[in-house]
């Protein structure tokens, strides 16, 4: 029986954060159009243009090889095993003993081979740009991830997420500093990684700005339409991440009842909506970095993360 | 069966002589390395005991303890012998399609090197160790030297063989000093193992044999600071050798490291011990990962990345050591296991890797990048298993590099609980630069396969590269099979080590390591690669499904080709049949946006180690050989001035120590 509550949670899960991804990508967009004193399309506008995309005819370059067409899948098919490792509004899925962070942020790095690879495979200028500062990007993000992983494994003992979620919910690590100076660190890898304002402007069309949407340009119809849905199911991915592990009330626990199940949905599309508004207000309140200015804004990320962990073990004597 | 290894052994020097043609040679080299891998299994799969053997040959007697070589099996040195032998089968397959008209040279060589490595890691004393080494050392030297009309194969033959000398004249001091602790019997110094292991040294004579192994085994794994000479070595070789020297022989030196910090000096060792090694993982692993997205030479790229792979595996060991010293046995086995297991996964995949750039090299005549690109288009096979190898390479979850990088996280995660603030802020430092390292290795991944095999051409001869033989793409193949399962079943493979990490951790990974997952205690979850593979697997099936039944309802279904779009550029001239190459990002480009945030800070333009350590030497050298001219032109008079001194100096010391 317990087996089988899992596995739904796990079907519902899937379904929903699937479902939910292009929505959090129009939430975004139409809040900013507002922002900025537009009308802006409809929150519903991606799920049209992914459709649209879909029935297209793909024009594919003359020199593509099969890196350049099997890479959008390849990438969606990782990322999506991530998204379905990651808890959204109930904990004990039938995923949830290889729920493992480090497991989570490999599947993101194959995505992300795989997106740089296929910018490589065509040989085109913007290609290789774009592919050359993802990488070097990814560099800088990824210590400054570790250490996030590093002060919550400090917190909780494990990098399993579904026990880390759990630790955090029940509210037995108590609110620390330390939490806070990670949550910013996280926040900054989420940005990089998901390619939004200050890193990289998700919405540009000015080519040498472009880190991202310079891997994909050769892409059309439905490859194209796959990346996109890479690209919102990430950003979901990244916030229901961060909703699980540093805002984890009201998500469900194991044994819980219907009602349960049903407040963590609530909850949990309340915690989506709020972190989509506050990106697109952060978002239309800065501007994007330079390229070389991204390294610093890691940096600080690293150092956060270091100076979260100092913090911890001076207060706590941890041993 | 010990025996039985030995009678291989002398086979393989044998096989050079005997045969003379080039395939019958490599062909007794690989069956004869396949047939030590299953005996190195085999043993493993027992459990591992102690076989032991005494040869009647070695020094004249009379004049250390054991008066003939001794030779031993146990787990650690079947674990190792199971890397050597495995890469060297299938390196000795590929050569005999591989093989060019200079590599004739190298051919007495080979089986030679195979044997010497095995002879390093069977033997039983000091004497017999050394003499591996040395042979080692001089073989590989020898096959460094295969291409010597190349200046810079050269000047890299010069550079190593100074490298290998210097860590020869560290290791002999190291043993003669772990044999003193052992006390001399009837004025001979025992040079058996067995001899050390009862009295390991403490005080400063523990530091001392730290330091000289450290210095002496770390120069020939590639250790930082004594790395310079991989990235300049290593590609020299033939390609099948220089696979053997980044995938066994850095092993070799690692094993050394094992065998006396772990084994001969026992486990009352202060905690410590491990940071130095830490220290130098560390750096090797960021220094190395650095080099290897900025070199332009491919097999320079493989070489700097053994570097970083053979940084982390030291991290690994140094963890292990300091949690021994914590006496937490539990987190030391994780760490020696996660240490072992990356060894073994680099000892298949870097193989792999330097296979597929020596059928690049062989194929398209260059091993520049700035001449490569888009060779997957001619050779197909090869480049899928390079880009399986970059995968394992770049550190990706359910390839074979994934499984030793997540223990050895797992390890410094749990690193903490030794206690104090020192050594916990060095233990999160610790995890930013293993993370860099890795991401830095992934980059270094993504630009060799996306420079040298995607996009277009660069050069004309790029164009019509030929795809490897039949038997060279067999071992590539084979190779990466065994990278797919090692990658997939990383239980299994710490169940092969378990002996080895019970007897130098003294605790193994029972409990924590199974069919389908392993992880880091008993009681907590783990990493699942078969289950994120089929998870992986079902979004991908589910993913083409969803996507075929949408675009079903659409106008037109299938691709079609056309130019690149590449953002309205012109279609370029009809003089440039692959378009113009500059306009394609290439090898330096890619790699700069990290040369210059991180490189020309850390790297000092080229390597720190050459910055710092060996260009001073180098300039010590030159102004000590200036100053020994000047004795060369004094009058008659001061040259006899200077002999009375000197032998009045030799005198006094004479006293003095008489005294």
């Amino acid at each position: 029986m317990a087996i089988l509550i899992a596995f739904v949670l796990q079907a519902l899960h899937i379904a929903l954060v699937f479902a939910a991804a292009p929505l959090v990508v129009g939430v975004i967009r139409s809040v900013k159009a507002r922002l900025v004193g537009r009308a802006g399309p409809s929150v519903l506008q991606p799920y049209r243009d992914l459709l649209r995309l879909v029935r297209k005819r793909t024009v594919v370059a003359e020199n593509a090889s099969a890196v350049f067409l099997l890479a959008p899948m390849a990438a969606f098919a990782a990322t999506a095993a991530a998204a379905a490792l990651v808890p959204s509004f109930a904990l004990g899925m039938i995923s949830a003993p290889i729920a493992d962070l480090l497991v989570v942020a490999g599947l993101l790095t194959i995505a992300r081979v795989a997106q740089a690879l296929a910018g490589m495979d065509v040989g085109t200028a913007f290609g290789g740009i774009g592919a050359s500062r993802e990488m070097s990007f990814a560099a800088f993000a990824e210590p400054a991830l570790l250490l996030v992983i590093f002060t919550l494994v400090l917190l909780a003992g494990t990098t399993n997420l579904d026990v880390v979620a759990g630790l955090l919910r029940d509210g037995s690590l108590g609110l620390r500093v330390s939490l806070g100076l990670v949550l910013v660190a996280a926040l900054a890898v989420a940005a990089a990684e998901n390619g939004r304002i200050p890193v990289d402007n998700p919405a540009t069309h000015l080519e040498l700005t472009m880190v991202h949407e310079a891997m994909v340009l050769e892409y059309s119809g439905p490859d194209l339409a796959v990346i996109e849905a890479t690209a919102a199911l990430r950003l979901t991915l990244w916030l229901t991440l961060i909703a699980a592990v540093f805002i984890p009330f009201g998500i469900a626990v194991p044994e819980a009842s219907a009602l349960g199940w049903l407040t963590g949905l609530g909850a949990w599309v309340g915690k989506i909506l709020a972190l989509a508004v506050a990106l697109a207000v952060f978002e239309t309140s800065i501007a994007k970095m330079r390229v070389f200015r991204v390294p610093e804004f890691l940096g600080i990320a690293v150092l956060l993360g270091l100076l979260a962990a100092v913090f911890l073990f001076v207060s706590t004597g941890f041993a | 069966m010990l025996a039985l290894v030995a009678v291989l052994l002398l086979a393989l020097g044998a096989a050079a002589t005997i045969f003379r043609r080039a395939p019958a040679v490599l062909g007794v080299s690989a069956a004869l390395s396949a047939s030590g891998a299953a005996a190195a299994l085999a043993s493993l799969i027992a459990g591992g005991p102690t076989l032991a053997l005494a040869l009647p040959i070695g020094l004249p007697s009379g004049l250390m303890a054991p008066d003939g070589m001794t030779l031993a099996l146990d787990p650690l040195s079947a674990m190792f012998l199971l890397i050597l032998f495995v890469a060297a089968a299938f390196c000795a397959v590929y050569a005999i399609d591989q093989h060019e008209a200079e590599d004739r040279r190298a051919l007495a060589g080979f089986p030679a090197f195979v044997g010497a490595m095995a002879l390093a890691l069977l033997a039983a004393d000091a004497f017999t160790l050394v003499f591996g080494f040395e042979l080692m050392s001089a073989v590989s030297w020898l096959l460094v030297l295969a291409r010597h009309e190349d200046a810079d194969s050269r000047s890299a033959g010069i550079f190593y063989v100074g490298m290998a000398l210097f860590g020869g004249l560290c290791l002999v001091p190291a043993f003669a000093v772990l044999a003193h602790a052992g006390g001399a019997h009837a004025g001979l110094l025992d040079l058996r193992f067995s001899a050390m292991r009862a009295a390991p040294p403490e005080g400063w004579r523990a530091a001392l044999v730290l330091a000289l192994v450290l210095l002496g085994a770390g120069s020939k794994a590639g250790l930082v600071p004594l790395h310079p000479w991989l990235p300049l070595a290593h590609p020299a070789a033939p390609s099948h050798v220089s696979a053997l020297m980044s995938g066994a022989m850095t092993k070799v030196g690692l094993y050394v490291i094992v065998r006396v910090l772990f084994d001969l000096c026992g486990p009352a060792q202060p905690l410590w011990w491990g940071i130095p090694l830490i220290a130098a993982g560390a750096a090797s692993a960021l220094i190395g990962a650095l080099r290897a997205t900025a070199d332009g030479d491919i097999k320079s790229v493989l070489a700097c990345s053994t570097i970083e792979n053979v940084g982390l595996i030291a991290v690994g060991l140094g963890v292990a050591l300091v949690a021994r010293g914590a006496d937490l046995p539990a987190l030391a086995a994780l760490a020696l296991c996660a240490a072992l297991l990356h060894a073994l996964g680099h000892g298949v995949f870097k193989p792999l890797m330097f296979l597929c750039v020596g059928s690049v090299a062989h194929g398209a005549g260059t091993r520049s990048l700035a001449r490569l690109g888009g060779l997957i288009h001619r050779m197909p096979v090869t480049a899928g298993c390079a880009i399986l190898g970059a995968a394992c390479l770049a550190g990706l979850p359910v390839f074979a590099g994934f499984a030793g990088e997540w223990l050895l996280f797992q390890a410094v995660l749990a690193g903490p609980r030794i206690g104090g603030l020192a050594l916990q802020t060095l233990f999160a430092a610790l995890a930013a630069v293993l993370a860099l390292s890795v991401a830095l290795a992934a980059a270094a991944a993504v630009r060799l396969i996306g420079v040298a095999f995607l996009g277009r051409p660069r050069g004309p001869r790029a164009a019509v590269a030929d795809e490897a033989g039949p038997r060279a793409r067999a071992a590539m193949i084979g190779l990466s099979g065994l990278a797919v399962l090692l990658g997939l079943l990383p239980g299994p493979a710490i169940w092969l080590l378990e002996p080895a990490l019970r007897g130098l951790s003294g605790a193994g990974m029972a409990g924590r390591a199974g069919w389908l997952a392993i992880s880091p205690t008993q009681e907590s979850f783990g990493y699942a690669p078969a289950a994120i593979a089929l998870l992986v697997a079902l979004a991908a099936a589910g993913g083409m499904l969803a996507l075929r039944r949408l675009a079903a309802r659409g106008i037109a279904l299938g691709r079609e080709r056309g130019p690149a779009w590449a953002n309205g550029f012109a279609a370029p001239p009809a003089w440039l049949p692959f378009g113009d190459s500059v306009t394609q990002y290439g090898g330096a480009s890619f790699s700069e946006p990290l040369q210059r945030t991180l490189g020309r800070t850390l790297l000092r333009g080229g390597d720190p180690a050459m910055h710092w350590l060996m260009r001073p030497l180098l300039a010590a050298r030159g102004a000590i050989s200036r100053a020994a001219d000047a004795m060369q032109v004094l009058t008659i008079r001061r040259i006899l001035t200077v002999m009375f001194a000197v032998l009045v100096l030799f005198l006094a010391v004479i006293a003095a120590v008489e005294m």
